[in-house]
């Protein structure tokens, strides 16, 4: 309970910052050359001025700035995210057909880059210095020094077009009419290569973390206490340095949320994917920018809920955070 | 110095610097060896590479020499690197020592922005920063420093708030030294060798962003980006992958180059630390 | 082979690059079921190693190349990990020196000694439970059920160490290793957990080896004594022999510098008029909070350091404050140098009152009171050069960079440092040189008051016994007044004119140091001096008058 409260509480004092945020990006908006309304004429294939004004007035693109940011607050608190000009729907509703996507991508890539990464820095560390940590650690770095849509494009041309085992992008078959398991391997299928794609970087990351804080904790004393009770090897990996070990990996999730979801952006439109990343490189290139701010508020919302879960997690897994440390 | 030693002995150090010098020598040489510019139209479109002497590495579905935008493409790549990491590293440095010296309010009201800073994804605040500002060359190089530096400021904050409770620093206080004047003479230069480690940390996720922006036309299209190169490879995927193919070595060699010196540099500074790890507020690479 | 344990010839190999090739020379020592042996020697002297042979827990590189360790006739030296196993933690149990460290942060103190258990045995749950808390009670653990399901970081470091111990006995091995069990505890919970040890060895007939850096504490509990000096073992033999008719030149000169548990001789002109005086001072330190502490249930934790706290200091003399850990001593002292803000009270230094100046006037004051730290290592900037750190001082205060290096090679004569090392960085000196060097660096202010805090507690004895001497000298020679910070009553009794003992954040007792030595009033101070290991024996001075 009290790691619950713990963590609602530092819930809580992100949400201010984030509206500070989200400020001071719509002011900074205003500060882009064109608006929406130009954006959607240009859609139209140009227009007359009176319409624009008309579509202006129509948006409230006409107020001064101040009561403009004002107005866009109090709708953000009632989680309205305003209306898509691209797209003719509200935004809310663009980015909940986005979301579930870009969801399935983050969480499939987060539990191999996090398994993945624990198993193998477990495995460098155990055995540093010699040909496993070499061929892990040489690995990792290269995984790291890697862009990863020029690895996802490289996927392309070796799974897709030149062995054919995958598709080259989307996020199903369309209009095969896969229902039930079916629709569930299609989609499965497809996002294999997104997948590793965006995971690869971060798996890079989580063992050499795990491999350097596994070295630590397995020079520590409690270690060899552990040893001095007379437990082998194996025993004092599992029952006392891994959870130790583990812990400055589960921060490292939290702080690498962002950093995730930005990478999405990249593998989404590689491998085109409807998800949210690829709705914010949309958003760009057509100047949409009630969408784009309201991606950037969907993302620090889901940061912050990935955060809290992660602020459960530690609590749960360090019974000093309800001490208070 | 011993630092400089350990350095020497380290084999995957050296390769790192070899490769780093490899990837400067490349930059410097690439006005010389192309004079022309490197967007400009080559020849044949769609060369393969090493068919033509001409233009060794092939051409592009435009005609553009590929090795000319490579050899300019390190130019473009370093110098960003460079210039976004200093920035960062400067506000990183200033936030995280003003935060880790006087603790209480001014820390927490300087966490929290950084904390704000970092619950934006970094390459979408890059996105708004580019789709406001402009994609010239400087706007994306400065924007990429605007969002590199949270890791940095955490970084420096721990060493501050570890070093500014030493006793080394209360005795500076007891001989009645100023603040500014212990914040900069006395506690920096001891903070900063894991901090200027991750400034290689930082670069590498700067080229890495740099990259991602020109693969999605995001970036300057004046210059020759790798990352352009390889965006403009996407459409001939299917036939001639080698466009895209090269460039991306590039980076990778670059990347790689930046992160060996980076570790080759943390082992030699921390040699008790087997472990690699100046990453321990890393924001990870976002491409 | 009556022997529990004959270490014969043992040496063992340090990594290349170390600052001697070995860790061990040529050990040979035993040691019989039923008694205690203590390996004594100061920093690098090998004593950590031989234990961890023994275990054959030895960090990599770290190989015995010679010699043999027979366990009950058994060479440990060349058994194989799996004997090992069987042995460790059911034959031969081993406490550590860190209780803070030793124990898993993440899984309960009665999990961490159940383990033993289950490892070795195939008791049943419940069998491991009634067992682990009747070794629990056995350990004096105040409340054993609640002990049981307690993490570490919810019990005190006297209770860490009592759950190591447990966990060590739980099955009643013949030999126990304790390294240096009692060095990080303070000195009533030291003295509680070696009568523990003694009394739990007896009656199970262990064989103990245990090692120490401190004679106080060979002279405790020691059946034997092993000197041991540079991996050598300099003199063996039986726990009186050694402490009172050393027959080695350097036991000899060990126990020299172990001061007496007896007050100094009154010296002339202690009686002057004060020059501080400390008049209700009290400092609280608040935890949590933070931007948002008063918006939220507050988990802010308020703990008074130091509550209403008077003292005074006469002029020319050295005030000891002497308690354990959180007593506040420490704190009291930052408060009068202000790298800490008292709430309350005066602390008047001749006219000025401290406590009421601005930062900045402090600042400017600085001259007038300086402070020796504890820590060797992390006092001085290890970036710059030794000459620079003393002459840093003066050049604040506006003397040229010239005649503040001039002042500095005149202050390393006096205190005993070579002038020719003032361009060498920290890290080329050894920790009691270090030591000089900020003082060195407090006098070089030319300070009315010397704030001392622990300056000698991280030496070894006799380090510590060279820089005791020379703070004495100093104060005679500069007619420096000094307040001297310590948790050690041996080492007050030796430069303390007055003595304030204190507890909680309060001043429990103070006066003469004959007086509080002598007729302690408070119960506190009494339990304190009954507390420190070895407090009969005088070393080396067997003609000394009982107290």
């Amino acid at each position: 309970m009290t790691i619950l409260l713990l963590a609602l509480r530092r819930l809580a004092a992100s949400l201010p910052t984030l509206f500070v945020i989200l400020a001071g990006l719509f002011l900074l908006l205003q500060l882009a050359p064109g608006d929406t309304v130009d954006a959607l004429m240009a859609q139209m294939g140009g227009g007359d001025p009176a319409t624009a004004d008309e579509l202006r007035r129509y948006y409230g693109l006409d107020l001064p700035a101040a009561a403009q940011l004002g107005r866009y607050l109090w709708r953000l608190v009632q989680l309205d995210l305003g209306q898509s000009a691209i797209y003719g729907k509200p935004v809310a509703t663009v980015i909940a057909e986005r979301l579930p996507v870009t969801l399935l991508l983050m969480g499939a890539s987060l539990t191999l880059a996090f398994l993945g990464g624990t198993f193998l820095g477990v495995l460098a560390a155990r055995r540093i210095g010699q040909w496993p940590d070499t061929l892990i650690s040489t690995l990792g770095l290269m995984f790291y020094a890697t862009p990863s849509f020029w690895f996802g494009l490289m996927g392309i041309v070796l799974f897709a077009i030149h062995l054919g085992w995958l598709p080259a992008g989307g996020f199903e078959e369309v209009g095969a009419g896969y229902t039930g398991l079916a629709h569930v391997l299609d989609v499965a299928r497809h996002l294999v290569l997104p997948t590793l794609t965006l995971a690869l970087v971060f798996l890079a990351t989580y063992l050499r973390i795990m491999r350097a804080s596994m070295l630590e904790v397995m020079s520590l004393d409690y270690v060899r206490t552990a040893r001095a009770k007379g437990l082998g090897e194996t025993g004092v990996i599992v029952r006392h340095a891994l959870r130790n070990a583990l812990l400055p990996m589960v921060t490292l999730v939290g702080l690498q949320a962002g950093t995730m979801l930005g990478g999405s952006v990249v593998v989404e439109s590689v491998f085109a994917l409807p998800g949210l990343g690829r709705l914010a490189y949309e958003s760009v290139v057509q100047r949409d920018l009630n969408t784009l701010l309201g991606i950037v508020f969907v993302s620090a919302l889901l940061v912050i809920t990935v955060n809290f879960l992660v602020d459960l997690i530690y609590g749960r897994l360090d019974p000093r955070i309800a001490a208070g440390r | 110095m011993a630092a400089l030693r350990r350095y020497a002995r380290n084999p995957a150090a050296l390769l790192g610097a070899a490769l780093l010098l490899l990837v400067i020598a490349v930059a410097l040489t690439a006005p010389l060896l192309f004079p022309k510019d490197p967007l400009g139209l080559a020849g044949r479109p769609l060369q393969w590479p090493f068919a033509n002497p001409k233009v060794w590495l092939g051409t592009d579905a435009s005609g553009r020499d590929i090795a000319a935008q490579v050899f300019h493409g390190a130019r473009v790549s370093l110098l960003i690197g460079l210039v976004a990491t200093v920035i960062a590293i400067a506000i990183g440095i200033a936030v995280g020592a003003v935060a880790g010296f006087y603790g209480g309010i001014v820390d927490d009201v300087l966490m929290r922005i950084t904390e704000a800073f970092q619950t934006l994804p970094n390459f979408l605040l890059l996105l708004v920063l580019v789709a406001v500002f402009g994609s010239d060359i400087t706007t994306v190089t400065v924007a990429i420093g605007l969002v590199s530096w949270p890791a940095p400021a955490r970084l420096t904050r721990a060493e501050f708030l570890t070093l500014r409770n030493r006793e080394f620093v209360q005795a500076c206080r007891v001989l009645g030294m100023g603040d500014a004047r212990i914040i900069a003479r006395e506690i920096l230069p001891n903070a900063l060798p894991p901090v200027i480690v991750y400034a290689s940390v930082v670069m590498a996720v700067a080229i890495l962003l740099e990259s991602a922006l020109a693969f999605l036309n995001l970036s300057d299209p004046n210059v020759a980006s790798w990352g352009n190169l390889i965006g403009a490879g996407r459409g001939v995927l299917r036939t001639q992958w080698y466009v895209s193919a090269i460039p991306g070595v590039a980076i990778l060699v670059t990347v790689l180059a930046v992160s060996l010196v980076g570790q080759g540099l943390n082992d030699a500074l921390n040699p008790r630390l087997r472990g690699p790890a100046p990453v321990k507020a890393a924001s990870g690479a976002a491409a | 082979m009556s022997d529990l344990l004959a270490i014969e010839h043992l040496s063992v190999r340090l990594p290349p690059g170390a600052d001697r090739s070995h860790a061990l020379s040529d050990v040979s020592l035993t040691l019989a079921a039923n008694e205690i042996l203590c390996v004594v020697g100061e920093s690098g002297s090998g004593k950590s190693v031989l234990a961890n042979t023994v275990m054959r827990l030895l960090p990599p590189g770290v190989r015995p190349d010679g010699g043999a360790v027979l366990f009950r006739g058994r060479d440990l030296v060349g058994a194989s990990e799996a004997e090992m196993r069987r042995l460790r933690g059911a034959k031969i149990g081993m406490i550590f020196q860190e209780p803070m460290t030793a124990l898993n942060p993440l899984r309960r103190a009665g999990d961490q000694i159940a383990e033993t258990f289950r490892i070795h045995t195939k008791l049943g749950a419940r069998a491991i439970r009634d067992k682990t808390l009747a070794l629990l009670d056995e350990v004096r653990m105040p409340d054993p059920a609640a002990a049981l399901r307690a993490y570490p970081h919810e019990l005190s470091g006297g209770q860490r160490q009592r759950v190591m111990i447990a966990m060590a006995l739980a099955l009643e091995p013949a030999l126990l290793i304790a390294d240096e069990p009692t060095t990080a505890l303070d000195v009533t919970t030291q003295g509680r957990i070696l009568a523990l040890i003694r009394e739990i060895q007896a009656r199970r007939g262990m064989g103990v080896l245990f090692i120490t850096h401190d004679f106080g504490v060979v002279a405790e509990i020691a059946d034997r004594v092993a000197v041991m000096q540079a991996g050598r073992l300099v003199e063996e033999g039986p726990a009186e022999a050694v402490l009172d008719r050393p027959q080695a030149p350097y036991t000899r000169a060990l126990i020299g510098a172990v001061p007496p548990l007896l007050p100094r001789a009154p010296r002339p002109g202690t009686e002057a008029a004060p020059i501080l005086t400390v008049a209700g001072v009290s400092k609280t330190y608040r935890k949590g909070g933070g931007l948002l502490a008063g918006l939220l249930p507050g988990r802010a934790r308020v703990t008074h350091a130091v509550r209403d706290v008077s003292l005074s200091l006469p002029r020319g003399t050295t005030l000891g404050i002497v308690g354990e850990s959180g007593s506040g001593k420490s704190t009291l002292a930052r408060c009068i140098v202000r790298l800490l803000d008292p709430e309350t009270g005066t602390i008047r230094l001749g006219d000025t009152d401290l406590a009421s100046l601005s930062r900045r006037a402090m600042r400017a004051e600085a001259r007038r009171v300086q402070m020796v730290f504890q820590d060797p290592f992390a006092s001085l900037n290890p970036r710059r050069r030794a000459g620079e750190l003393v002459a840093q001082g003066p050049m604040l205060h506006g003397v040229s960079r010239a005649d503040a290096m001039a002042k500095a090679r005149e202050l390393f004569g006096l205190v005993g440092l070579d002038p020719a090392a003032m361009d060498r960085l920290p890290h080329e000196f050894s920790g009691g040189q270090r030591q000089r060097i900020g003082l060195a660096r407090a006098l070089a202010l030319e300070p009315e008051l010397l704030v001392a805090d622990e300056p000698v507690s991280a030496l070894d004895v006799s380090v510590q016994a060279q820089v005791l001497a020379l703070l004495d000298r100093l104060r005679d020679r500069l007619g420096l007044s000094m307040l001297f910070i310590t948790h050690d009553l041996r080492v007050a009794g030796q430069i303390c004119d007055r003595i304030a003992v204190m507890k909680d954040g309060q001043v429990v007792e103070a006066g003469p140091t004959a007086e509080v030595f002598s007729a302690p009033q408070a119960a506190y101070t009494r339990a304190l001096l009954d507390a420190v290991p070895g407090r009969a024996w005088i070393p080396g001075r067997p003609e000394m008058p009982v107290v």
